[in-house]
């Protein structure tokens, strides 16, 4: 990442945050809305950041994933079935139900890329058409399942959904209570902590999307593992003539990759609502990709990118919420279908290359052939 | 000795090279249908049952058929649009977003111009500009994509589908604001219904068939011309084959991806525009769901050939139309017939695992279809 980069994404978010500080501070103060931006940006760039570092694996690996998309989707979807099978059907306790859920998205999410790899490395399929017949696939698929279990003659649920065992919960960090003897009578201070805590009151998924970026960092950058990653999405044949085998690592990063895109799609039906509707990603997948793109193919520039689109979809959330404090000038913020075209536009912004161009690995993309 | 036997006669060497090219296809489809009868047995129903009502509600009847080329007239429009744009090394996953945009200005042409004018057009002025209005707009749609490809190097395949969102939400947007049905029952998203001199004619009476689909196979033969013997058509294969060899034979690559681009949009468009002006007489938010993925696979299984396209169409069409009677027959979902059709892609892409089922040998060299981030 180059200051390029990271000064226009911090420019886009000062922006983004801008307008809605400005909109919102006759209904509450600054500190609140920009602490409660913040804590949406992270939540909802959990899906996004994991689908990058997905695509970042792959691509690292030499395979162009765009049935990321496709992935989350499924894993969504048979993530968000596991836990109501295992909640109605074994009847485990609704928590160990949640836990199995995220643990069958993950799987979902593996077995779909180990489809992806099974097309591109073993038949080399074309990758780009690859990964859209597995796009394609998990919308029949899920549609399909979503309504024949259901509400199919004879489904096990007898025409209705029931209800799921719920979400993960929100993971505490005590911030206001160590505060409290340090803040003293002031109720002011106490306001401000209480603020800036709930940036760090995320859920699991959340948290663990960041430090996946940085183990991801680690692991490609700091480790044999990575290092031989890399060599075989750069110069295959040159590291197949020092004995890695290209194949496997390459086998082994795409199901990686389908594994963190199975985790993203827990975020939807697991830890964000807990309900599954036909289509639900909504193209986060492909923004994925662009925020891949932009981050030049790094886990940390990647998620750098993907704060960019929660920022912007942290807005469209955020004017719902001030929709009747928007002056008349601004009247046009009030149209969710407008605002909703921020992260779409950025995307293209940013794939025209005009803010810094960036490199895929040199393989990306190619089949190998001994 | 088999060999030159075939090519003493033309014809048998056309229909040789016709049952080369459709083998793996045929195959393809073959698979997808066993699997998705064993798919049918596993939730419980009647595979034979369900195919039954497939083909029954697909031929069964002369409105059955009717139906059935309705189905098929975006199809082949929307496949010809992706086939094209595969054909100069562009993959457009947007056709649903052209479709769309060029729908919402063929119904604006056919609702609002009458009004803007202050008087009736004739049907021979109105009808064709409703038309080339929704072309047009798809094409401008499509080569945006196609100018950021050229110029910026930005990829056709997220820009496509960027687009497709940006198309979806702005009409949205549109009809339920300043273009919505105004009528004072109307509670959806749609816009008031066209002129009756923006409407196309009936090619019978009572049957819903129009003579968008007689002009959907017009342009799939001008689209074979096109491709085959013009100098364009030469130019736009030249570029999807090689680029780097095209520019050194003084191609202007630039110019031909825009147009190509433009092209396939324009396609994708018209698709959009015949439903509005031959079909539905109105655009309606949400008719279009899935046409673009569709005609992704409808051109991949008619290998991007016109012909093929216009059989892939109708198979694609009879399966949605024959959908409502299985279902009808066996209360199996109608989703189903989109795994059944993802499958058949799935095997079509991949034809390489068919022909490790089958033991098929390739022949001739792999056709590059698309290119990664860098190209």
């Amino acid at each position: 990442m180059d200051w390029k980069r990271f000064s226009f994404i911090a420019l886009i978010i000062i922006v983004l945050f801008g307008v809605v500080v400005m909109i919102g501070q006759v209904k509450q103060p600054p500190l609140l809305i920009v602490t409660s931006m913040l804590a949406t940006t992270i939540a909802v760039a959990t899906p996004l950041t994991l689908g990058a570092l997905s695509g970042v694996f792959c691509e690292r690996a030499g395979v162009v994933n765009i049935g990321i998309e496709g992935m989350m989707l499924t894993a969504a979807f048979f993530g968000w079935l596991g836990g109501i099978y295992m909640y109605h059907i074994f009847g485990f306790t609704p928590a160990v139900s949640i836990a199995l859920g995220v643990f069958f998205a993950v799987l979902t999410g593996g077995l779909m890329s180990l489809l992806h790899a099974v097309l591109s490395i073993t038949f080399k399929v074309d990758q780009i058409i690859g990964g859209t017949v597995i796009n394609i696939l998990a919308v029949g698929l899920t549609g399909f399942l979503n309504r024949q279990l259901f509400f199919g003659k004879g489904s096990v649920f007898g025409g209705s959904v029931p209800g799921s065992p719920g979400v993960l919960p929100t993971i505490h960090v005590p911030l206001t209570e160590l505060f409290t003897s340090i803040c003293g009578s002031s109720a002011a201070c106490l306001q401000n902590v209480q603020a800036i805590n709930r940036v760090f009151d995320q859920k699991p998924i959340a948290i663990s999307a960041i430090l996946l970026v940085f183990l991801s960092h680690y692991i490609l950058f700091n480790t044999r593992w990575g290092l031989r990653t890399r060599a075989v999405g750069e110069h295959p044949k040159a590291a197949d003539t020092v004995g890695i085998n290209v194949v496997k690592m390459r086998y082994a990063n795409v199901i990686i990759g389908g594994m963190f895109a199975g985790l993203a799609g827990a975020y939807f039906t697991i830890e964000s609502v807990p309900s599954f509707e036909p289509l639900l990603t909504n193209g986060r997948g492909f923004i994925s990709l662009a925020a891949m793109i932009f981050g030049n193919w790094t886990p940390i520039g990647a998620w750098a990118a993907a704060l960019v689109f929660g920022a912007s979809q942290a807005m469209l959330i955020n004017m719902q919420i001030y929709r009747d404090v928007i002056p008349p000038a601004w009247s046009f913020l009030q149209e969710s279908y407008i605002v909703g075209l921020t992260p779409y536009i950025l995307t293209m912004i940013i794939l025209t290359g005009i803010i810094g161009k960036t490199t895929p690995p040199a393989a990306d993309g190619v089949p190998y052939e001994k | 000795m088999q060999s030159e036997k075939q090519s003493n006669s033309p014809i048998k060497k056309l229909l040789q090279s016709i049952s080369d090219a459709s083998l793996v296809p045929f195959l393809a489809i073959l698979t997808a249908v066993v699997i998705g009868g064993i798919i049918i047995k596993l939730v419980g129903g009647d595979p034979f049952l369900a195919y039954k009502g497939l083909l029954q509600g697909a031929f069964g009847s002369k409105k059955a058929l009717s139906e059935t080329a309705v189905w098929a007239t975006p199809y082949i429009f929307a496949g010809l649009a992706v086939a094209l744009a595969f054909k100069g090394g562009l993959f457009n996953i947007g056709a649903e977003g052209q479709l769309a945009v060029g729908a919402v200005f063929s119904a604006l042409i056919g609702y609002a111009l009458p009004e803007w004018l202050g008087f009736d057009l004739p049907v021979y002025i109105h009808l064709p500009l409703a038309i080339f209005v929704g072309m047009l707009t798809g094409g401008i749609w499509a080569g945006i994509v196609g100018a950021l490809k050229a110029y910026t190097g930005g990829h056709e395949v997220i820009n496509t589908i960027m687009m497709n969102y940006i198309a979806l939400n702005t009409t949205s947007f549109l009809l339920n604001g300043i273009m919505k049905d105004r009528s004072p029952t109307n509670v959806i998203a749609r816009t008031p219904l066209i002129a009756e001199s923006a409407r196309m004619p009936e090619i019978f009476d009572g049957l819903r068939i129009h003579w968008g689909f007689v002009l959907a196979l017009l342009v799939a033969f001008f689209i074979w011309w096109l491709l085959n013997k013009t100098t364009l058509g030469f130019e736009i294969r030249t570029v999807g084959l090689n680029p780097d060899a095209a520019q050194y034979a003084g191609i202007n690559v630039k110019r031909t991806i825009i147009l190509t681009m433009m092209l396939s949009g324009a396609l994708a468009g018209l698709a959009g525009s015949i439903e509005v002006t031959g079909l539905n007489y109105r655009h309606e938010l949400g008719f279009s769901i899935g046409y673009g993925y569709d005609a992704i696979a409808i051109a991949l299984l008619g290998k991007s050939h016109p012909l093929g396209i216009v059989l892939a169409a109708f198979l694609f069409a009879a399966m949605r139309n024959g959908a409502t009677r299985m279902q009808f027959l066996t209360q199996l979902p109608v989703d189903l017939i989109s795994m059944i059709q993802a499958l058949i892609l799935l095997f079509v892409a991949a034809d390489a695992i068919v022909r490790y089922i089958y033991r098929i040998k390739s022949k001739g060299e792999r056709v590059v279809l698309t290119r990664g981030w860098g190209g």
